[in-house]
């Protein structure tokens, strides 16, 4: 066991002196990640609101004025301008002005009274697929409401849907995209660390000494891991302190299982730097390979876009993908409080990716020493 | 006297592409071994085969009687290693750099302090402890590398170029210290492009495109017959302005080699020729000479591109 792990303890306290001796690195290491935080949470609002809206209105009447005054009610539509003709309609939208158009006919009023169906003309701009889907969800459900309110004698719905919206009532963005975020973050920064530290060693030719000591592979490895994975266990601490203070997001499961939850993931990361350690050469090279691995787990772990809806085998690949587990166990905790029993599942296959991409590591590292 | 490092047979290959082809040598334990060659002809590959980091393709070899391919983690331990990049953290002091070593090889309490103290004082280090490595002049931090590759009192030291780009005080200073370690039965093979650090060595080998093409003293090899063919005579030619009849010796008929030394020429002529030499320059002295470890491995080095062609 000594044997194996040879080289451990002179690594790891030569590491920690590289990190307190190199504050510039140390900063902006714990620094970037923060300042994403903010920059993403404050940024980035789901909920589609005050969709900029074109009007073109030939009806002028007081019925056309009422439906349009409902669009306006429903928060979801911004009437912005107004316009005389079909051309100009097209054109604002084409020109990104406005993102959808509603054209109510001349004879609105009359068909309304006539009995006939009065159709209006909903243009959406479909280059943006979320706003398109609420423009068009949104105004059915405001048209069919108008209309039962025509045909009913007393003017009141048989059924209405009270939506009890639970674990963030409010539905804020920042209460399910900062969670996700926080493994996105600790993922970029703890693999461009560790991955760093030993390609420089590599570039520098402290490495080729290194292999020619007595220091086993797994002593180099785990010496590396050891202060990177406190220095990212620590950022993890601050990025959910500044969630709770300034996002306001509250942790509804326990803080002490959401962080011993998370060192699987951090083990995890850890042994993917390791690997792409192994295989790159410069720390360019480390650097792209470590951005490599963002647009994946923002994509397709679930960050964005719901697994459930993904094609087989996109299903397949998201299963394959750390932050996919990680993101589970974040939301888990934080936004509906889950703990150990619902959630232990997750940190299993966590700590299993882990093992196996330390093992990896260390096979890389030592036939990569004798090609 | 028992050899301390061996070579037998050894062949590297990385592919189609062999690195280090057939190479026999024996290192006796206390001799300082000169390795030279040009850059990629298999120096640094025989070292790390030696070392244990590669497993040659055929061929063995042996440091202290343990087997290179099976005792290799204990070689690790006896041996010392110094590259040109000399494998310093910059940005650690020279104590935390002497002390890191010193972990790595597992030198610990009393020993490590004991230790410390005799690479500082075999260094000379001692007033540079607390600055960092990457402030230190290429000699000191060559002295540094040095006393990191010998903490652990290794009794075989590889050095792989460890006077490139140093100046010529501190790579005598280096060479003084590497024989006073030698005098203690330490054993050292260094690999240079100099041919002034080779004279020193006790013995010397030649690689030429991952063949050793000569092994021996030095007195062996400016004897050899390939360095000094059949029919020639090497001399020494001095006269008023070298350089202006260094073309006119080279085309003269018999003349295989002509280099500048100096204020002369050295030229490597058939014998017969040598008193038409004398008459096309007048006014230069043309002397017999034993050729300069140079002029060995220079007419190796053309012989073997010659037999290629």
């Amino acid at each position: 066991m000594k044997h194996l792990f040879r080289g451990l303890i002179p690594i790891c306290r030569k590491e920690c002196l590289h990190i307190v001796r190199d504050r510039g690195t140390l900063f902006f290491a714990l620094l970037i990640p923060m300042l994403q935080l903010f920059l993403f949470g404050f940024a980035v609002d789901t909920n589609v609101r005050q969709i900029p809206t074109v009007v073109f209105d030939e009806s002028h009447t007081q019925e056309s004025r009422q439906l349009l005054e409902r669009f306006a009610g429903s928060d979801v539509f911004q009437l912005k301008s107004y316009v005389s003709s079909k051309e100009e309609m097209y054109e604002a939208i084409r020109a990104g002005k406005v993102r959808v158009g509603i054209r109510i006919p001349y004879d609105y009023a009359r068909s309304l009274q006539n009995g006939t169906t009065a159709s209006i003309l909903l243009l959406v701009d479909g280059s943006d697929s979320t706003v398109a889907g609420q423009a068009i969800n949104t105004s059915t459900g405001v048209t069919l409401r108008e209309s039962l309110l025509r045909v009913l004698p007393n003017g009141r719905l048989p059924i209405d849907v009270r939506p009890s919206v639970l674990f963030n009532p409010a539905t804020r963005s920042a209460n399910f995209f900062v969670p996700g975020l926080i493994a996105i973050l600790l993922q970029v920064m703890t693999i461009l660390l560790i991955a760093l530290s030993l390609v420089r060693e590599r570039e520098r030719g402290t490495l080729e000494q290194l292999q020619m000591t007595p220091v086993a592979p797994l002593g180099l490895m785990v010496g590396k891991m050891i202060p990177y994975g406190v220095l990212a266990f620590a950022e993890l601490c601050a990025i959910l302190f500044v969630m709770r203070v300034v996002f306001q997001v509250p942790i509804a499961g326990s803080i002490f299982v959401l962080l011993a939850m998370s060192l699987p993931f951090l083990l995890t990361v850890l042994g993917l730097g390791l690997m792409i350690s192994t295989r790159a050469r410069t720390q360019a090279e480390a650097f792209q390979l470590a951005m490599g691995t963002v647009l994946p787990s923002v994509f397709l772990s679930g960050y964005i876009f719901l697994i459930e809806n993904m094609p087989t085998f996109f299903k397949g690949v998201s299963r394959l993908i750390p932050a996919t587990y990680y993101i589970q166990i974040l939301r888990g905790i934080i936004l509906r409080g889950a703990g150990i029993r619902e959630l232990w599942q997750n940190a299993a296959v966590l700590t299993l990716m882990g093992c196996i991409a330390i093992y990896m590591a260390g096979r890389m590292f030592v036939r990569q020493k004798a090609g | 006297m028992s050899a301390a490092i061996t070579a037998e047979h050894l062949t590297i290959r990385f592919g189609d592409f062999t690195a280090v082809n057939d190479v026999s040598f024996a290192v006796e334990k206390g001799e300082v071994f000169g390795f030279l060659g040009p850059n990629g002809s298999g120096k640094t590959t025989i070292i790390k085969a030696l070392c244990g980091l590669l497993t040659p393709s055929t061929g063995t070899g042996t440091i202290l009687g343990m087997d290179i391919c099976r005792d290799a983690a204990e070689i690790k331990r006896q041996v010392g290693y110094m590259s040109q990049k000399f494998g310093l953290y910059e940005d650690l002091t020279v104590a935390e750099n002497i002390a890191f070593y010193a972990g790595v090889y597992g030198i610990k309490g009393q020993l490590a302090e004991q230790r410390k103290k005799e690479v500082l004082d075999l260094t000379g280090i001692e007033s540079y402890m607390n600055r960092r490595a990457g402030q230190l002049s290429g000699g000191w931090k060559q002295r540094l590398a040095l006393a990191c590759a010998i903490i652990h009192s290794p009794q075989v030291v590889f050095l792989d170029e460890p006077t490139a780009g140093i100046d010529p005080v501190a790579r005598r200073a280096l060479w003084d210290l590497l024989f006073r370690l030698s005098g203690q039965g330490v054993t050292f093979f260094v690999t240079t492009h100099y041919m002034d650090e080779a004279e020193r060595c006790g013995r010397v080998g030649y690689i030429y495109l991952s063949n050793l093409v000569a092994l021996g003293t030095v007195r062996e090899l400016q004897q050899l017959p390939a360095a000094n063919p059949i029919g020639t005579t090497r001399v020494q030619i001095t006269t008023a302005n070298a350089s202006s009849v260094l073309d006119a010796v080279r085309r003269l008929g018999g003349v295989r080699e002509a280099t500048i030394f100096g204020s002369s020429i050295h030229a490597l002529i058939e014998t017969a020729r040598i008193d038409a030499l004398k008459a096309a320059l007048p006014g230069a002295t043309v002397v017999a000479i034993v050729p300069s470890l140079e002029d060995v491995f220079v007419t190796l080095t053309y012989k073997i591109m010659g037999d290629q062609r």
